[in-house]
């Protein structure tokens, strides 16, 4: 595609889950690649994959025994896949940031807002103390707290979770990372709180140009936010394109399924439907397709083969055999 | 925003048991420290003539078999036994948080060997091998501090090892990672500060436990040796005199249970206090 103007690239990704005696492969051969200013959405079920794929790129795996197997990782230049333990450091925070998606639990709670902003600004960029609280003072009046001065004082415990939501993203942009992971960074918060976070992480791509990877599991999400989407199932990419490809046209049953359980796509008075059956147990994947089991056109060479994705227009590629006899 | 903020204010004032609990200490810091200075008997002033004197104005805990004025002794004693108490908590506090700290956080093979030697040393009674210890390498006050260290520090590992595997996994470890912190810098400020409270306060409460130790040993004849005044040794000496002389067991066992309801409180009351707010 555009790999020459790529920020991010990330080639055949696979990342697998050691448990004991039986390996779980969480990401399997999983391409994509992100521009300068882009908000890429990462979209699926729980459990498909998405949030692997976003902890693979800075390797960020709560001490499970989890391993990048194979593929290439390449940032701005760098592969990521062959960094070691230090040079990681140095690429964490500095130039890729992320926010998590429960904003209760990722502020230090012991810490104060104002020494948890000033820890990374001293950390990487170097700043004094002074300068540091100047620019905590600054970050947090760009993210929408109002007084910040009275504000870097305060424990996490003081703050509301969309204000918290708000502290977390002044701290991941405190750097001016390139690349920004917000792993469903809307999940934890109510309707409203969730507009504003997303209307915020919009403008602030308009103003530092960084690149966000968008991790979700809610299309509304997507739309609002992403130029282009990756629709993942089962660890593999099903379909990817531009926003509006994808849902004027989307070209793989599972995307039409996962739209067609939407309240905004079904109509009013028509019934939603649901998804049949369950995602697959990653431990042992179905052969073929993996969505055969539950894909109402699944034929019978969907059971044997492992489709790739394909192009089908322009900047959008679908992983389904049978698109073009369907005609999606 | 000053030094403490109303709120934490707020929380001291609905605490009754840390404030009892800080009363209690400071008047027995007051006793410990000051006390010895304003005696007017010499706690180790042996007198015949004085024997077995029941409580009473010249003698208000009265006096032992050897004419020893019993609370002059109780007194000199506090500073003996809080010394070893306290020392004998810290250094397995350090020692075993330590510990903890690092096998929780590194985890894999270290957390394995670090924890199957904690396991083999929980499977000997705690007093057993005290005693094995005090017994073997002589009785002193330095014997005693290696082997209270030797044995007490596993509880303190077993118990910020938890924390800190509890810790590890919040987001906001995850998210000092994604900052590129160093891990020094995450386990000293972001690990520890949420995983250490447990650990004060069970060392609140070991601290009444080693008392006992203490005075236990004291009472066994491997603790600290007569004449000092120590209240373990004292108990042990009034037991052949109790039916002539309750006295000289009944105001040492008094001041034991005073200190174990003081740090009881301050266990109880820093629980509360320390208990980082979500």
């Amino acid at each position: 595609m555009s790999g020459a103007t790529a920020l991010l690239q990330v080639e055949n990704l696979v990342t697998r889950f050691n448990g004991h005696g039986s390996a779980v492969t969480a990401v399997d051969g999983v391409s994509f690649d992100i521009r300068p200013g882009e908000i890429f959405g990462l979209v699926g079920e729980s459990g498909c994959g998405k949030s692997a794929t976003c902890r693979s790129l800075i390797r960020l795996f709560g001490g499970a025994a989890t391993e990048v197997a194979g593929g290439k990782i390449l940032f701005d230049g760098i592969d990521l896949a062959s960094l070691d333990d230090r040079g990681m450091e140095d690429v964490r925070g500095a130039r890729i940031a992320m926010i998590f998606q429960d904003p209760m639990t990722a502020l230090n709670p012991t810490m104060r807002i104002g020494d948890q902003i000033m820890e990374g600004l001293r950390r990487h960029r170097g700043l004094g103390r002074r300068a540091a609280r100047e620019e905590a003072v600054r970050l947090l009046s760009s993210v929408g707290v109002t007084s910040p001065e009275s504000r870097l004082g305060a424990y996490p415990h003081h703050f509301s979770g969309g204000m918290r939501q708000r502290v977390l993203i002044a701290i991941a942009l405190a750097c001016r990372p390139q690349l920004l992971i917000a792993d469903e960074p809307t999940t934890a918060l109510d309707v409203t709180i969730q507009d504003q976070i997303l209307k915020l992480i919009l403008r602030l791509r308009d103003e530092t140009g960084m690149s966000v990877l968008m991790v979700t599991h809610d299309l509304g999400v997507v739309a609002q936010t992403c130029d282009r989407v990756a629709v993942m199932y089962a660890g593999r990419i099903a379909e990817m394109g531009e926003t509006p490809q994808i849902f004027r046209r989307p070209a793989h049953p599972y995307t039409r399924a996962l739209l067609d359980a939407l309240p905004a796509h079904a109509g009013r008075g028509a019934k939603l439907k649901p998804i049949g059956g369950e995602p697959p147990n990653l431990a042992a994947p179905p052969p073929g397709c993996r969505f055969h089991p539950r894909c109402p056109h699944a034929a019978d060479k969907c059971k044997q083969r492992l489709p790739e994705l394909e192009m089908i227009e322009p900047g959008h590629g679908s992983a389904c055999l049978r698109v073009k006899e369907l005609g999606l | 925003m000053s030094l403490i903020s109303t709120e934490t204010r707020a929380r001291f004032r609905r605490n009754r048991s840390l404030q009892i609990g800080l009363l209690l200490l400071l008047l027995l810091l007051v006793l410990t420290f000051i006390g010895p200075l304003l005696l007017s008997a010499d706690p180790l002033a042996v007198d015949f003539g004085q024997s077995l004197i029941p409580p009473g104005i010249d003698h208000w805990f009265g006096t032992d078999d050897l004419g020893r004025d019993v609370f002059a002794r109780v007194v000199t004693a506090a500073k003996v036994d809080l010394q070893i108490a306290i020392m004998c908590v810290l250094l397995p506090f350090l020692i075993g948080s330590a510990v903890g700290l690092v096998s929780g956080y590194i985890g894999g093979k270290t957390d394995i060997v670090l924890m199957r030697l904690v396991d083999i040393l929980w499977a000997f009674p705690f007093y057993v091998l005290v005693i094995a210890i005090v017994g073997s390498l002589g009785p002193s006050i330095a014997n005693m501090y290696l082997a209270f260290t030797l044995v007490a520090w596993i509880s303190f590992a077993r118990i910020v090892r938890g924390e800190v595997l509890l810790v590890k996994r919040m987001e906001y470890v995850q998210a000092a990672k994604v900052l590129g912190y160093s891990h020094l810098r995450i386990i000293l400020r972001h690990v520890l500060p949420n995983a250490i409270t447990p650990a004060i306060v069970f060392m609140m409460a070991d601290v009444v436990l080693t008392i006992l130790a203490v005075t236990a040993l004291g009472f066994l004849g491997l603790g600290i040796q007569p004449p000092t005044p120590e209240w373990g040794v004292m108990i042990s000496e009034g037991r052949n005199f109790i039916f002539d002389g309750w006295w000289g067991s009944l105001f040492p066992g008094l001041a034991i249970v005073y200190v174990g309801i003081t740090f009881a409180l301050l266990g109880d009351g820093l629980d509360d206090f320390l208990r980082p707010k979500a």
